[in-house]
This record gives structure tokens, C-alpha cells and sequence, in this order.
């Protein structure tokens, strides 16, 4: 009685539960087209790289541009603000980084990276903040995010308030002596 | 308990009517729940505030629904089709206002809500799940703010949206990929703006089921009331209506001519000008300030600009900033005093006020700018705001004593010096 009750629970089970796990999948590959609609989709994916000129930008200039919808620094930086950047020990940082790993060599001049505080994606506005190279011709390069109040030096490092990285380099490549590749 | 006062089954005399009851007993259920039930007799006017907000929501869906047949859900289109609501659409001038001032007067009587409930204790056995409900719906109601306030696509909107999205961007491995699934880009964008429009609608109805779930929830133990002591016998509680329903009307009364006067003389005095100027994802406006009613919140955000061990300053920030709302959920077990008024409670109730005051100072430091003292009043304010839930109130209900209870409601109602 027992032996045929638990055999027969058994085979019953088993259908059962064979057919909920293949109803289960079922649902879940339904729902996915459903969630995965919301991700980037291919005309946003499409901007993904772009190429400019960097020949009007004078030294201590800075221009915003646009790269996949995020606005981009590029700054062609003065020797003081390079040598401020270079003078830093490593161990005052937060996210520690050279400034050479954030530039590319023979190009020191040109910091090229998202205008997006890391902290929550405010725009940092330039010339500001505590690690200003500070002159005779106002305040030269770092940065300082408004919204939350951080602090960036002139390699774009986080030094002071709550974001917790540097201001993001972005791929790229010089194609030629005045021109970049982003992305 | 037999509290009802007109207990016996409603039976409709009309034959059609009872024809109809007794297939679908919705004649009844709405005199026991909505007429007959038994509400105790000492409410104060803090208790209408439940039926003030059952208005809001109501005010928010109607008016909403009219604003969506006007309003369109596109970047180049969007701050235009406000306006052209405001300036063209008949009566849209005052229906785009009571919306907008609606939101503020919703989170206003919430607050007064919640402190209520703070207060007398409302969110202990048997209410917890009540509480926790409740707990659910402000959540709710923040996130459709929030969206709701992207759409006029100004740039505190668009701002709003970027800073408010980023904070997904602190979750450890996964954080970038759902950043960029919310969003439906790299950067806030029209697929972000079209989605917000589209979950907007959506959220007032699930926070209606919500409701019903809380007022639910709440018509199985009955309301509590000012003395914390439960009704004894139909000596202690009045019929729902009228005397709620009425009381409940005339507050209701009271909350409109704020609310009226918001709308027709100063619809935009609880917003930021800087939301007059058109999104740009270029710019980003000096001074970056959410709506009043989010303030306390976002002050805790960024008061956690300093790493702790191995969480940087930004999950920190967010850790906290969802902590600050999530420890709601646990307050019926950190507060274990078996007295639920305050009144009774010598103790407590002052560290209640003390922490209404560091409430309204995070609040008041929340549009403030992040330098100087006000970073350093902001965390000391933080680091206050969780020792009242994880230290003052389990100490404190372990070592007070609290003053001698009511043996009823009726006996605290005649004992009152006339």
C-alpha cells in the first residue's frame, strides 16, 4: 500500500514538476524581449565613435563635444597645469593614476576625457575647485563638480568630496598630430 | 469583540438590489467597511490625514490623465507641450498646476502621515504589516515624482534624471549594464524621457492597489488612536460614517485652500526657475536642487564623501541614502516599548521631537551648497538620523517607564478637564 501510494506519487510528481520547470522557461524567455527592449538600442549603439580636430583648440583652451550623447573634455592644457599634474604623489590619491597613464606620451598637453563627475554624472565645471593652477591669467585648469561638491586636480583626479574615481579617459587615438579618434 | 453598532447582516429592501447583493455582496461590504465600521471615538485631527491622501492620489490620477492627452513624450517636443499646455489648452493653466502643486501636497500630508504614525506608535503588533505597506506606498510615490518630474524635460528635469539614474551606477559589477538599461543609452536621452512618460501612468494604479492592500490591512485590527489602548466594547469607537467620513471632509476642507491658493496665485513658488530652461546635456545648472520634498533624503546622499573600508563614497552615499527609508521596514522591531502613544512615553516623545528637527535640519541642508559647514552639519544630522532608529529607540524602550495607560478610551475621553 504504502510501496504502490509512493510510486504513484513519484511517476505523478514527476510530470507535474516537469511540466512547471518547462512552463517556467517558457515564461522566462518570454519576458526577456521584454526587459532587454529597454537596453540601448542599435541607432543609439550606431555613435559609438567619431573623429575631431583638435588644431583650433590654443593652449589653456577647453572645448565640450559629444560622444554618444555624453558631453567630452578636451583641454589643451599649459605647462604649469602639466606640471602640477606630474608633481603629485601618488599616495595623496584617491584612485591613483599618473599623468602619464591618463595622456598619450608625446601629446601631454591634451587631457581628453568624459565631462561626467563620477560621483552621479554632474558636469564639473573647469577652472574651479582646490586644485586650480592659480596665475596671473585667472585660474588654469581642475575641476569642480557643483552638484556634490568634488574636487578635481588638472589631470582631472579626484582629490577632495564624494566621487570615488577620476573623471573617466575615454579610448582614443591620435590619427594625426591634430586630429583624435574617440571611442 | 463585538464593536459594530449595527451589526446585523445589511440586507437591501429594494428587490433588485438584493437580487444584486446576493450574487455580488458589494452593498454590504461597503456598509460594513465604509459605514458601519467601528472607529474609535477619540481620533484626532491627525487621523484625517489618511483620507487627505486618498484625495491627492485621486487629484494626481485625474488630472494626470488629462495632462497625458495634452503632453508629448518627446526631447524636442516635450518643454513646448508643457507650455502649450499652460498657455494654450483650455483650463490647462490650473490643471497642470494642481498637478505639479498637487505632488508637493501629497508628500506634505504624507510626511504629517508618517509622523503621526511615528508618534503613537502606529506601526506596532498587531500593524506591522500596515506599517511596512505604508512603508511601500511612500516608495512608490517617490519614484513616480521623480519620473513625473522629468517630463516637463526643463533642466532640473534632465539633470534630476541624470543624477537620480547614476545612483544605479554604484551597485558593484552589474551597476554600468543597468545604468545603461534604465537609461536606453549611454546618456539620459529620448528613450529615457519616453519610458519615464510611460512608467509615470503606470505607477499611480499600482500605488492605488497598494492602498487598498494598506486600508486592508488596517480593517483588521481597526485604527489605532491617541491613547494607543485598544477599543474595548462599542463604548469606545463611533460608526465610520458619519463621523469620520464628515470629520475627514472637513479636514479635507481645511488642506484645500493651501492647496487652492499654491495653485492659483503661485503654481510655480515650490519649483527651481532653473527648470524654465530647456534640458541640456551639455550643461548643468551651478546649483543642483531636488524638489523640497526629497531634500532630507538627498542630504544624506551626499554627506558620505569619505570611503568606508572597502566601499567607496559613492555606494556609501547610496547605501545610506536607501537605508535612510529601507529602516522603516524594521522600525516595529527596534522599537520594542509594548506603549504605543508617545503621550505616554516621557522619554520618547522628546527624542521624537529631536528627531523631527534633525528631519527638517536634513531637509534644510539638503538645498544647501556641499561646502563648509553645512557637510559637516550634514553628516553629524546622518549619523543622528540612524542612532534614533538603531540606538535611541531600542535603548530607550528598554529603560523608560511609561505613565499609567487609560483602562479604556472612554474613561481618557470623560477624564479630559471640560
Amino acid at each position: 500500500m504504502a510501496t504502490a501510494a509512493k510510486s504513484d506519487a513519484t511517476r505523478r510528481d514527476f510530470l507535474y514538476i516537469a511540466t512547471g520547470a518547462v512552463g517556467a522557461v517558457a515564461a522566462a524567455s518570454a519576458v526577456w524581449p521584454l526587459i532587454d527592449q529597454m537596453n540601448p538600442d542599435a541607432s543609439t549603439l550606431a555613435l559609438a565613435s567619431i573623429e575631431f580636430d583638435l588644431s583650433p583648440i590654443e593652449v589653456g583652451q577647453m572645448v565640450t563635444i559629444k560622444w554618444r550623447g555624453l558631453p567630452v573634455f578636451v583641454r589643451n592644457r599649459t605647462e604649469a597645469e602639466v606640471e602640477s599634474a606630474k608633481t603629485v604623489p601618488l599616495d595623496e590619491l584617491r584612485d591613483p593614476e599618473t599623468d602619464e597613464a591618463r595622456t598619450k606620451s608625446g601629446h601631454e598637453n591634451w587631457l581628453i576625457m568624459l565631462a561626467s563627475c563620477t560621483h552621479l554624472g554632474c558636469i564639473p565645471t573647469a577652472n574651479a575647485g582646490d586644485y586650480t593652477v592659480v596665475s596671473s591669467n585667472g585660474n588654469q585648469g581642475g575641476w569642480f563638480c557643483p552638484c556634490h561638491g568634488s574636487h578635481y586636480d588638472t589631470a582631472g583626479r579626484i582629490r577632495k568630496g564624494p566621487a570615488p574615481k577620476n573623471l573617466v579617459v575615454p579610448p582614443y587615438a591620435f590619427l594625426s598630430d591634430t586630429t583624435v579618434q574617440i571611442g | 469583540m463585538a464593536l459594530t453598532h449595527n451589526s446585523e447582516k445589511y440586507d437591501p429592501k429594494n428587490p433588485a438590489l438584493k437580487w444584486f447583493n446576493d450574487r455580488l455582496p458589494l452593498l454590504s461590504f461597503g456598509k460594513e467597511h465604509f459605514v458601519d465600521f467601528p472607529t474609535p471615538k477619540n481620533l484626532n485631527y491627525w487621523w484625517t490625514f489618511g483620507m487627505i491622501l486618498a484625495l491627492c492620489l485621486g487629484v494626481q490620477i485625474v488630472t494626470g490623465i488629462i495632462l497625458a492627452m495634452h503632453f508629448t513624450p518627446h526631447v524636442d517636443l516635450a518643454f513646448n507641450s508643457v507650455e502649450h499646455i499652460r498657455r494654450d489648452v483650455n483650463w490647462g493653466r490650473i490643471i497642470q498646476g494642481t498637478h505639479a502643486v498637487g505632488a508637493s501636497m501629497f508628500f506634505f500630508a504624507v510626511y504629517v502621515h508618517i509622523f503621526r504614525g511615528l508618534f503613537y506608535g502606529s506601526y506596532k503588533a498587531p500593524r506591522e504589516v500596515l506599517w511596512m505597506l505604508g512603508v511601500i506606498i511612500f516608495l512608490l510615490m517617490m519614484a513616480t515624482a521623480f519620473m513625473g518630474y522629468v517630463l516637463p524635460w526643463g533642466q532640473m528635469s534632465f539633470w534630476a534624471a541624470t543624477v537620480i539614474t547614476n545612483i544605479f551606477a554604484a551597485i558593484p559589477l552589474v551597476g554600468e549594464p543597468i545604468l545603461q538599461w534604465l537609461r536606453g543609452g549611454f546618456a539620459v536621452d529620448n528613450a529615457t524621457l519616453n519610458r519615464f512618460f510611460s512608467l509615470h501612468y503606470l505607477l499611480p494604479f499600482v500605488i492605488a492597489a497598494v492602498v487598498m492592500l494598506h486600508i486592508w490591512a488596517l480593517h483588521i485590527p481597526g485604527n489605532g488612536n491617541p491613547t494607543g489602548v485598544e477599543p474595548k466594547d462599542s463604548h469606545d469607537t463611533v460608526p465610520f460614517t458619519p463621523y469620520a467620513t464628515i470629520k475627514d471632509l472637513f479636514a479635507v476642507s481645511v488642506f484645500l485652500i493651501p492647496f487652492a491658493w499654491f495653485v492659483f496665485f503661485a503654481p510655480d513658488i515650490l519649483g527651481h526657475p532653473d527648470n524654465y530652461i530647456m534640458a541640456n546635456s551639455q550643461v548643468t545648472p551651478p546649483h543642483i536642487v531636488p524638489e523640497w520634498y526629497f531634500l532630507p533624503f538627498y542630504a544624506i546622499l551626499r554627506a558620505i564623501d569619505f570611503n568606508i573600508l572597502f566601499i567607496d563614497s559613492k555606494l556609501g552615499g547610496v547605501i545610506f541614502f536607501a537605508g535612510s527609508i529601507l529602516i522603516l521596514f524594521f522600525l516595529p522591531w527596534l522599537d520594542v516599548s509594548k506603549v504605543r502613544s508617545g503621550s505616554f512615553r516621557p522619554m520618547f516623545r522628546i527624542f521624537f521631537w529631536v528627531f523631527v528637527l534633525d528631519f527638517l535640519l536634513l531637509m534644510y541642508l539638503g538645498a544647501q551648497p556641499a561646502e563648509g559647514i553645512y557637510v559637516t552639519l550634514a553628516k553629524v544630522a546622518t549619523a543622528y538620523y540612524f542612532l534614533h532608529f538603531l540606538v535611541i529607540l531600542p535603548v530607550v524602550s528598554r529603560i523608560e517607564t511609561p505613565k499609567p495607560l487609560p483602562t479604556s478610551i472612554s474613561e481618557a475621553v470623560l477624564a479630559k478637564p471640560a
